[in-house]
């Protein structure tokens, strides 16, 4: 159970440190859509339109973070499991 | 006496051309290709707030002969103004920020021009006007650029003739001012709103 909790909070904390890093590294909020402009030619005006795209922010990393570390430092409450040998 | 009655009313039919090609014009923002838009910026020291509203609407009258007579209303549907994290764009519309269901509209009342300067189809001035935000109407003055694209509506609308009309104007307003959450949450939400207008409006002709 320890064991497997640490490896569980490190796979975490990567995936989380991972998504957050290969999405951009956005230092803002988390974003669920971006902005996209398109310049209209006739008046130069540039429109401004929404497409959905998930934009981990720093709020994502500390929450995935916590997690992980909780996880992590919970694994140190259950003991080790000791391994009985017989010896003649 | 029959040359006489036919330059008579040549020179009325000139006349009254004239007048017509004068006469102000009244353009339709409301944009059917969803280009119009409205973008506003907080910069606080905690944080930064970019987001944008395409919800508008309104007529401008203008005169390419008189542009200082320009008037008119342009109208922002509050639920329009869009940012791209979820929680916030939740908060922004609820009641204790701009209160998207009391207060459905966010409009500018356009009254006078004044500095005019033109150059061809461009005209630059202050346009003084009512800026009118959660229930709170107040004066301000904005400087303004209006292009007039005279005959450019069907290079945007295919089979429709008639003239464009684009404004431009920036100007900042203070949220304190529009009993927007006075005093509150300054670190994070900047008292001071910069916003950027950039709208065309259409005129067709039959």
């Amino acid at each position: 159970m320890n064991r497997t909790l640490k490896i569980i909070s490190l796979i975490l904390l990567l995936a989380t440190v991972g998504t957050w890093l290969f999405s951009g590294a956005n230092r803002g909020w988390t974003k669920t859509s971006m902005a996209v402009k398109t310049l209209d030619d006739v008046t130069g005006i540039e429109g401004i339109s929404y497409q959905k795209k998930f934009m981990p922010g720093l709020d994502f990393l500390g929450a995935g973070s916590l997690v992980a570390l909780a996880l992590g430092g919970s694994s140190f409450f259950f003991r080790k499991s000791k391994h009985s040998t017989k010896t003649n | 006496m029959k040359l006489m009655h036919h330059l008579l009313a040549t020179g009325l039919l000139t006349i009254m051309a004239g007048t017509l090609q004068a006469a102000p014009q009244t353009f339709d923002f409301k944009d059917p290709k969803g280009v119009n838009n409205a973008v506003f910026k907080l910069d606080a020291p905690l944080e930064s707030i970019n987001g944008s509203a395409n919800g508008i609407s309104g007529t401008v009258t203008f005169d390419p002969e008189n542009p200082a007579a320009v008037q008119g209303k342009i109208i922002v549907t509050t639920a329009s103004l869009t940012v791209p994290n979820p929680m916030q764009n939740t908060h922004m519309h609820s009641a204790t920020w701009l209160d998207a269901t009391q207060f459905p509209q966010i409009t500018f009342e356009a009254k006078s021009l004044a500095n005019v300067k033109t150059m061809e189809s461009v005209t630059t001035g202050d346009l003084t006007g009512t800026f009118t935000l959660k229930g709170v109407a107040k004066e301000i003055i904005t400087p303004v650029k209006i292009t007039y694209l005279k005959d450019k509506l069907s290079a945007r609308v295919p089979n429709q003739q008639g003239d464009l009309l684009v404004i431009r104007a920036n100007f900042t307003i203070n949220r304190e001012e529009y009993n927007i959450q006075p005093g509150q949450y300054e670190e994070k939400v900047s008292p001071t709103i910069e916003l950027y207008l950039a709208i065309a409006g259409a005129s067709p002709k039959p």
